[in-house]
């Protein structure tokens, strides 16, 4: 709480990260570094290598050079030590939700605690029941299972999973894709409510060019392998890298602009 | 003020002041809960009706630390007490405001067991659902397949071919050895009571007509049962799964004639072929054996082979794997197309596809055995 010293280290940082798969080139020298309580967001085009580059800051991949630390850790060594510690301060919402589709809403929110806390059932019972309130579902949509729930309700079901643990870390890959305006904003506004309660980091893979306007404090572009450029969305909007100024100059984003740029 | 150290409470998170207070202090964050828990557990709450919590001292909360507050809170106003909570640093005072505000206000209806008679209506009606479910999906194919056979052009002939590569020719290795090692082990059994009478000559018989009409054809059903009726159900529930199947209905195409038909046809071709070429290795595991354990020469074997095993062995046999091969292209697919749910919903109805499969066939092969004794065949 009194931690917020002058200079801390970076709570993620990535340094000269290539990524190969056989022939084809993702990353080519990416770095970035994600300071503590920042919306912190990634963009860029279809298959630039934004979920790829989540996916190797989280550890499910491994990047083929450069090194990528959490919380000072080497995330290399997270593997091989299998220390959950670091795991623990990590909450993950996927894409698609992946609820396990055995479970119910609230069994499946109450998994890591299950897994990690050892804490009592009653109590577990309790923390989801708030947890699942908080993200804005029903409490009656607790029993019922993934596949009985709209794609709004699945997102915010793997929300509640994602930050169950009250991790000081949450990735979120693509939150508001494919829901509608109205939930999307909601959506938006959810994640920053639980960063001012929460104290949480977020790092946010997206495409939603409103979301980047409304939530993020920075955003990074990536594009033909590095980071085309990394600040605050005016300093992007204004940039004069001419692949930036594609991605927030079309017709939307320049609406996306118009809406949300002034208000910043 | 004199403090009561709560017993056993190593950390001090929980006190009860002597003015009747109670002190919450130190960290209520999730890793140290567990150990809160277990001390609000213990503590003994002072009488009165009137308690104040006193949270001046809790440095840091989160989520799970100001759950556990706010149920202990909720337990003594259960109790019939009134609880006051002060003094709160101001972050601690927003999370337990956030959790208080987020508290479920009404418990879920708890999940009552319907009445067995229930169950029972459900059941029956499941099966009843079930088996109009199968009968129509049963006509549908065979009017896709009239249909086809009328008109040779409608016939998916590429999707025919892969099928019988995959599930016949690729079958080939598979079958090969099991059989011959059915064969081997048969000839074995047997040669030991031969021996016994000096009825060596007789394993040809043993051999040539356990395996020509019941065992070579149900080894090819079973093992194409687990190999190919289940990949049948898991791929069709696959492509249920992700809208495959909406795609190619919206496209104008019919799943039947794209995924059954030449899965059902590839397999009653493959089948029969199979057998026959079990039924080769299968003998030949027999031959081995005999003119090892029995002295009973290749030559012996085969002018005997001549004269035991009738035709109509082999031809019942073969005659067999064709309704085998139904069998298990219908169930492999009608399962598939059964998948409704997730990921879950396809594992299990591939097992059920498998299991049902070689259910129906060792059933059919049963009133096989039954019609043709009749019949004295």
């Amino acid at each position: 709480m009194s931690l917020l010293t002058q200079t801390e280290p970076p709570v993620i940082e990535v340094s000269h990260v290539s990524t190969r798969f056989g022939a084809a080139v993702v990353h080519d020298d990416v770095s970035l570094a994600i300071q503590r309580g920042e919306i912190f967001a990634i963009a860029g085009g279809n298959g630039c290598g934004k979920s790829t580059l989540l996916r190797e800051i989280i550890g499910l991949l491994t990047p083929s050079a450069g090194s990528i630390r959490l919380f000072g850790v080497d995330s290399r060594q997270l593997e091989a030590s299998d220390d959950n510690a670091i795991h623990r301060r990590c909450g993950v919402m996927f894409q698609q939700g992946a609820l396990f589709s055995s479970l119910t809403l609230a069994e499946n929110v109450a998994v890591p605690l299950r897994e990690h806390a050892g804490i009592s059932p009653q109590l577990i019972r309790d923390i989801v029941a708030v947890k699942i309130g908080m993200v804005g579902l029903p409490p009656d949509s607790a029993g019922k299972y993934p596949n009985e729930l709209s794609g709004g309700m699945r997102r915010r079901a793997a929300l509640a999973r994602a930050i169950v643990m009250d991790p000081e870390l949450l990735f979120l890959d693509e939150p508001t894709a494919g829901l509608d305006p109205i939930i999307a904003a909601g959506f938006d506004e959810l994640v920053l409510q639980l960063k001012g309660l929460l104290g949480l980091t977020v790092v946010i893979v997206t495409h939603d060019l409103d979301s980047l306007w409304r939530i993020s404090d920075r955003v990074a572009v990536l594009g033909n392998g590095t980071v085309l450029g990394i600040g605050t969305m005016q300093e992007l909007w204004a940039s004069n890298d001419l692949r930036i100024h594609e991605y927030f100059h079309g017709p939307r984003g320049r609406a996306a602009e118009a809406q949300h740029g002034s208000k910043l | 003020m004199k403090r009561i150290e709560q017993k056993g409470s190593e950390g001090d998170h929980l006190r009860i002041g002597e003015d009747q207070t109670l002190l919450c202090e130190g960290a209520w964050t999730l890793p140290h809960v567990a150990e809160v828990e277990r001390i609000v557990d213990k503590v003994a709450w002072p009488v009165g009706r009137q308690l104040t919590c006193d949270g001046a001292g809790i440095t840091a909360m989160d989520t799970a630390g100001a759950v556990l507050l706010r149920r202990t809170v909720i337990r003594l106003e259960q109790q019939g007490r009134r609880v006051h909570v002060q003094g709160l640093r101001a972050e601690v005072r927003e999370i337990f405001d956030m959790v208080t505000s987020n508290w479920p206000t009404a418990t879920p209806a708890a999940f009552t067991r319907p009445s067995s008679m229930a169950q029972l209506t459900q059941l029956v009606e499941g099966l009843i659902r079930h088996g109009q479910q199968a009968l129509a999906f049963l006509g549908e194919s065979a009017v896709a397949l009239a249909r086809s056979l009328t008109a040779p052009a409608r016939i998916r002939w590429r999707a025919l071919f892969r099928s019988l590569e995959l599930d016949g020719f690729n079958a080939l290795p598979i079958t090969g050895l099991l059989t011959f090692l059915i064969g081997v082990v048969i000839a074995y059994q047997g040669a030991e009571q031969l021996r016994k009478f000096g009825t060596n000559i007789f394993i040809v018989d043993l051999v040539g007509i356990s395996l020509l009409r019941e065992i070579a054809p149900l080894i090819v059903a079973i093992v194409i049962a687990g190999r190919s009726g289940s990949a049948y159900a898991a791929e069709i529930g696959t492509m249920k799964v992700t809208e495959e199947l909406d795609a190619v209905r919206t496209l104008g195409i019919s799943p039947i004639d794209l995924l059954v038909l030449p899965r059902t046809i590839a397999l009653v071709i493959a089948l029969p072929l199979l057998t026959v070429y079990a039924d080769v290795l299968g003998v030949f595991g027999g031959m081995l054996i005999a003119s090892g354990q029995l002295n009973v020469s290749f030559e012996e074997f085969v002018a005997r082979f001549e004269e035991a095993v009738a035709l109509r062995h082999f031809l019942i046999g073969i005659g067999k794997a064709p309704f085998f091969a139904m069998i298990i292209a219908l169930v492999g697919c009608y399962q598939g197309f059964q998948i409704r749910g997730g990921v879950e919903d396809v594992g299990r109805h591939t097992t059920i596809s498998v299991v049902q499969s070689i259910f129906l066939v060792i059933i059919f092969d049963a009133i096989c055995s039954i019609l043709l004794n009749w019949w004295s065949l």
